[in-house]
Order: structure tokens, then C-alpha cells, then sequence
């Protein structure tokens, strides 16, 4: 077993499938200098800088993709998919129907995500919710460098358009570049278990749509994806403490859901209690209710999602993403009611 | 008419010594997530700036708390904003890249080139409502490949807007140097769209004054849009603690993390032949011999020093001036950092 960081794990599963795979091509905004160590190892032909013109790229990552490349194609943020979303509404998501099934877009777009580190409501969404809703996507919210580097595997080996979202504040590099810049005066709330961890010798990929229990518990289910899964884990400790056995469901992917692995725990515990740091309305927490709801369960349920634009102020900003007293306070209620 | 160098230097003097204190809140932690200051941008700030009127508009990018001060923002707004304040310009919501002031008709937006199309609408909103204001737009070089920025132009040539968009180009996007990703001439592309472009040395702010003027001018009277392409310098890069700049300013801390997983990886088997890995270990290497080379270095390309120069004739009234405006900037300062909310 090595230990890796949560971007480095994903960098070195990418490298060990472009010397597999001489079809897969990295560019974006950036990449000679983001990603130097595969520029280093794999050459200027295969790793490309790009204007700041996303429409362009995004929509040429798409056509490429069906002509035959596995372009892995990077945007600074996951909010700037903003500036091209018909690449990946309108094109990347539709190919496989509208071929009847004979062409697919096999781009993997690559995206870091998330707030936690003060830089706005245009600059920390996470937005999966957002784009899970479009049919023919596959997005994947990795938690751990082990899960990163296995689904960036299963995303470069995957049969379609795939969006890879890389919580900032869980990477170490993007949180340097955008959130500390050099300095020792800032502090962020990093989770440990997240931001480093064991990884295989030998990358393998993980199963796209297959949830993973974090932690057992009788009273609660509690599910995750993405940073809040170690807030869930965090609530779920001190949940302990209090009596309360919090069970935490780590999605990894949220489009497909692994809706039988939801269906199970809710099955367990009645009481289903959603954290989703992606906006509450109209989105993934819902989503898991109607899951439940559809198989004919019966259970309590409760969300601790992020419910307004993220403020720029840092106390507020903590206090709108989920964190673990949110997450504790709606577990007692649940429980108690 | 010529411009008014005493005040233009008043103004860039008070915009320096305002984002160098900002600077230091930020290196001090006291301000979180990305820092992009106009330092070095002040001389095409000041030339623009202080020729809008009540009812003029601006569109600002990430990087604009220079035009919002220049542009008559309390300083002790921004300053509270950017520390996270309630009481903030935008009570503690927007942050550096998000500040908007309605009354001044202010903007930003931290989306790359989205400030063509929101001067835009405000020329539509100007020319239906109140003939004889106009709007701007100010964005880096780094946009000009934005489609949305493109489409703009060509939207306020079509219906003669009175736009003045304003290029400030420092080379960099980010850390790509933005003649390898833009193809063309950037003015001959204004053209293209049937707008006048004007090529300026954004370090000096009366040539930056005095191609605004006309421009100005030419959209009060309702003759449509102009391009300004004004090339500067980001003293910091492209924001605080730029890696790049770390680089070479302190390569001893910041060399070892960088070398050491880069040569592991140019040596690792499988990969591109050795040609490719040299050509591609070139590129990285070509940024840092770029910005140590950088004409940021040079205090010869910093506009608050090159006004300056031209004010040395009458020390008694610079001197003056100086005093007054540290002294205004102590004041903010105090103000601002006065009471921390509960």
C-alpha cells in the first residue's frame, strides 16, 4: 500500500492509464503548469494549454471524444461550466441517443468543486445535483484518494460523457493555488481522512454507481457524498457519544445512484437523514426521498444541505455548507420525533 | 483638452497604497480565498475612471477594486467587505470578485469575459434611457477568446452601443502566456467587428487619458463603441502568493516540492519518447525563465513610479499631495479595522 494525497492520487491514476492508453489527451486552462508532471512524462502532443474559452475546448473535448480520442478535459471550477454548458447538455449528454445508440462521447470533464475556503458564491458550488438532472451523464464526487484515483480509472475506461468533480478542499494543490497562495496565516477545515490516505500499488477501476458504507449504525442512516461524507463521519462521532448509532453511506457517484444500497439502509435504520453540500432545492436530497419513497418504504427524513448563495464571509460561509452540529442537530431531531 | 495629472496621480497614488494595505490583510490571513489586485493596472484605471460621469456604468472583473475606489466607493466599504464584515459593501456576501455597487452603477464578476456582455446591456439600458451615459467594460487579455466577449463586441457594433471596452493586457492568463493560445492580432479583431481600436501604453495615464477621452466622447455623442488595448504589468501576477512569482522570488522554499516530483515522473517508464518529455519538461521550464525575465520586475513599468517622474518638478506641492493621501489611507485603515464585529 502508498500513501497518497487526494489530486496526487488522481494524477497518478491518470498517468498510469495514459501509458496504457495512447488515446487519452489532457488539456485545459493552465495544464502545462497544473498538470507538469504528465507534461514531463507524456509530452506536449498530449498535454495541452488552452485559451480561456471553454465553449471552444469543452465542445471539441465532446467531438473528439466520438472521433475516437478520451480527451480528459479540465475546467478551473466546476461554476464555469456555466460559460459552456451546451457541450455538455446538449452534445456530450445527447450523442448516444441520437445515434440510436451506435456513437458515444467518452470525455471526461474534469472539474474541482466545492467551498470551504472563502472565494464566493461564483467560485465554491458543487453543483452535481445540477448536472445529475441531465440524462446521459455520469458524475462521480470521489471522497477519499483511493476512491479519486479508482474513478478516474472507471471514468477513463467508461463508454460516455462523464463529469469528475474534485472537491477543493480536499485537494492540496488547488486549496495552495486558490485558498492558502503560499500563506501560513489561513486555516481551513480539511478533512484528514479525505485529503490523504492509502491507495493501491496498482490502480484498479471502481465500479461506477456503487455507494460504500463509511461507518455502521442502527438509529440513522446518514447520506453523503463528496466532503460531506467526512462531516457526516465527524456528526456521526459525536452522535455516538450521545447514544445515537449513525450509520454514513458514501455515494461516490451521484449520477447513477446506487439506489439499492440507499434503499437498504433506509430499510435498517427508518430514519434517513440526506447531507448534500450542492444547493437543497430541486437536487440530490430530494432525490434520495424519492427513491425511498418509490420503493414503498417508510421512514423519517431530514436534509443538511446548502440552502442559499455561499456567502463570501467566512463564518457565514460555515455556517451555510453543512457541517457537523447542522448534521448532529437534524439527527437528534430525527430521532426524538 | 489634457488631463489632469495631479489628480490621475492623486488617484493612482490612493489605489496603490490601498490594495498594497489590502495585501497585507491578506498575507496577515485576515482575508480569505483569492486576492487579484490591480496593482500595476492603475495608470488605465485612472485614465478611464476619472473621466465617467452620474449614470455612466462599468462591468469589472475579478480584479476591480481599483475602478470601484477610483470610481468614488467608500474605501471603508470595500476594506470591510473584503474582511468578511456585515456591515461590508456587500454585507460579507460577495467577496473581492463579487463587489457591486448599485449607486455607483458597479459590477464585477469573476466569470472570464463576462464583462462585454454586462456592458452591453448597460449601453442598451443607457442609450434607450439616458442618452449621453455610457458604459465600460474592463477585462483582461486572457478574455479576448471568451466566445461571450466576442459576441458582445459584435452586438455593440450592430446596434452602435456606447461601449468602451478596455483590454488590459499584461501577457499572462493566469500562467499561460496569452500569445501562445491567441491566434491573431487582437485590435485587428476589434476592427474586424467594425470597431475603432486604439493601441496605448497602458503605463502612461495621459496616453491612457487621452484615447479614453475621444472614446468617451465618441459613445456620449452616440457614435458607437471603441476598443482600447492597453498593455501593463501585474506587479503580483496574476493573484497574491502567484505561484510563479514564489517560484522565482523564493526558490529555495519553493523549488523542492516542485523538482522533485516533476523529475520522478520525465524518468518514469512508459510515456512519450524523450523528445516529447524534453519538449514537454521545456514548456515548464520556459514559465519560469518567462516570469524571471518578467518586465514586472523593472520599476521602470510601474505607472504610480512613471507619473510620478513627471511630477517631480513642483516636490513642494508632491510632497504635499503624498502626505494628504497617506494620510487619507491611514484614516481608511483605522476606520475600517476599527471595530471587528462580534
Amino acid at each position: 500500500m502508498r500513501t497518497m494525497c487526494f489530486t496526487q492520487a488522481i494524477d497518478d491514476a491518470l498517468a498510469q492509464a495514459m501509458a496504457d492508453d495512447p488515446r487519452i489527451l489532457v488539456f485545459g486552462e493552465d495544464t502545462p503548469l497544473l498538470r507538469r508532471d504528465l507534461l514531463a512524462r507524456f509530452g506536449p502532443a498530449r498535454v495541452r494549454g488552452t485559451p480561456i474559452s471553454e465553449g471552444a475546448f469543452l465542445g471539441a473535448a465532446v467531438s473528439a471524444a466520438m472521433a475516437g480520442l478520451r480527451p480528459v478535459v479540465e475546467v478551473y471550477m466546476v461554476d464555469f461550466l456555466g460559460v459552456c454548458m451546451d457541450a455538455v447538455l446538449n452534445h456530450a449528454a445527447k450523442i448516444k441517443t441520437f445515434s440510436g445508440g451506435t456513437w458515444t462521447a467518452p470525455v471526461v470533464v474534469r472539474a474541482p468543486c466545492g467551498g470551504g475556503y472563502g472565494d464566493g458564491g461564483q467560485h465554491e458550488q458543487s453543483l452535481w445535483g445540477w448536472l445529475a438532472h441531465i440524462p446521459g451523464l455520469t458524475v462521480l464526487v470521489p471522497s477519499t484518494p483511493a476512491d479519486a484515483g479508482g474513478l478516474m480509472l472507471a471514468a477513463l475506461q467508461h463508454d460516455g460523457p462523464v463529469i469528475f468533480l474534485e472537491h477543493k478542499l480536499l485537494s492540496e494543490t488547488w486549496l495552495e493555488f486558490l485558498g492558502s497562495g503560499g500563506r501560513r496565516t489561513v486555516q481551513y477545515d480539511v478533512p484528514v481522512e479525505g485529503a490523504k490516505g492509502a491507495v493501491p500499488q496498482r490502480w484498479e477501476p471502481l465500479p461506477i454507481g456503487k455507494a460504500v458504507l463509511r461507518r455502521t449504525g442502527s438509529d440513522i442512516a446518514i447520506v453523503s457524498v463528496g466532503v460531506g461524507v467526512h462531516r457526516a463521519t465527524e456528526a456521526a462521532r459525536a452522535l455516538e457519544s450521545e447514544g445515537i448509532s449513525a450509520a454514513v453511506l458514501d455515494l461516490r457517484t451521484v449520477s447513477p445512484l446506487d439506489k439499492t444500497a440507499v434503499r437498504d439502509m433506509v430499510a435498517q435504520t427508518g430514519r434517513l437523514l440526506v447531507v448534500d453540500e450542492d444547493y437543497e432545492g430541486f437536487g440530490l436530497s430530494g432525490e434520495l426521498s424519492a427513491v425511498v419513497l418509490e420503493a414503498g418504504l417508510t421512514c423519517t427524513y431530514a436534509r443538511v444541505c446548502t440552502q442559499t448563495t455561499i456567502p463570501y464571509a467566512r463564518r457565514l460561509e460555515d455556517q451555510v455548507l453543512p457541517n457537523s452540529s447542522r448534521i448532529c442537530a437534524a439527527a437528534r431531531q430525527l430521532v426524538s420525533s | 483638452m489634457s488631463p489632469e495629472l495631479w489628480s490621475l496621480y492623486a488617484l493612482m497614488l490612493k489605489s496603490r497604497l490601498f490594495e498594497e494595505a489590502i495585501a497585507k490583510l491578506w498575507h496577515d490571513g485576515l482575508i480569505s480565498g483569492e486576492m487579484h489586485l490591480g496593482t500595476g493596472e492603475e495608470a488605465i484605471i485612472a485614465g478611464v475612471v476619472s473621466q465617467l460621469q452620474d449614470g455612466d456604468a462599468i462591468a469589472l472583473d475579478h480584479r476591480g477594486t481599483a475602478a470601484l475606489l477610483m470610481r468614488g466607493v467608500d474605501p471603508v466599504l470595500i476594506l470591510r467587505e473584503l474582511l468578511g464584515y456585515p456591515d461590508g459593501l456587500c454585507g460579507g456576501m460577495g467577496g473581492h470578485m463579487h463587489l457591486l455597487s448599485k449607486a455607483h452603477l458597479a459590477a464585477s464578476s469573476g466569470i472570464v469575459g463576462a464583462t462585454g456582455p454586462a456592458a452591453v446591456g448597460f449601453a442598451l439600458a443607457a442609450q434607450y434611457q439616458r442618452p449621453g451615459t455610457i458604459a465600460v467594460a474592463f477585462f483582461g487579455e486572457g478574455a479576448v477568446n471568451q466566445g461571450m466577449l466576442m459576441e458582445s463586441m459584435n452586438l455593440a457594433s450592430v446596434w452602435q452601443l456606447p461601449v468602451l471596452f478596455v483590454c488590459k493586457d499584461d501577457g499572462w492568463a493566469i500562467t499561460t502566456q496569452s500569445d501562445t493560445v491567441t491566434a491573431g492580432n487582437v485590435i485587428e479583431r476589434a476592427r474586424g467587428l467594425g470597431i475603432p481600436a486604439v493601441d496605448v501604453d497602458g503605463g502612461n495615464v495621459s496616453d491612457v487619458w487621452e484615447a479614453a477621452h475621444s472614446a468617451i466622447e465618441r459613445a456620449r455623442s452616440g457614435r458607437g463603441p471603441t476598443f482600447l488595448h492597453a498593455r501593463c504589468v501585474h506587479i503580483e501576477g496574476h493573484f497574491l502568493g502567484f505561484h510563479l512569482l514564489r517560484v522565482v522570488r523564493d526558490p529555495l522554499r519553493e523549488l523542492p516540492t516542485i523538482v522533485s516530483p516533476l523529475t520522478r515522473s520525465l524518468l518514469r517508464p512508459g510515456g512519450a519518447a524523450w523528445r516529447e518529455r524534453l519538449a514537454g519538461l521545456k514548456t515548464v521550464c520556459a514559465a519560469v525563465l518567462s516570469t524571471l525575465r518578467d518586465p514586472r520586475r523593472d520599476s521602470a513599468h510601474d505607472p504610480v513610479c512613471r507619473v510620478r517622474t513627471t511630477m517631480q518638478s513642483d516636490p513642494p506641492h508632491l510632497q504635499e499631495l503624498e502626505e494628504r493621501v497617506e494620510q487619507e489611507i491611514g484614516d481608511v485603515l483605522s476606520t475600517a479595522l476599527a471595530q471587528v464585529p462580534p
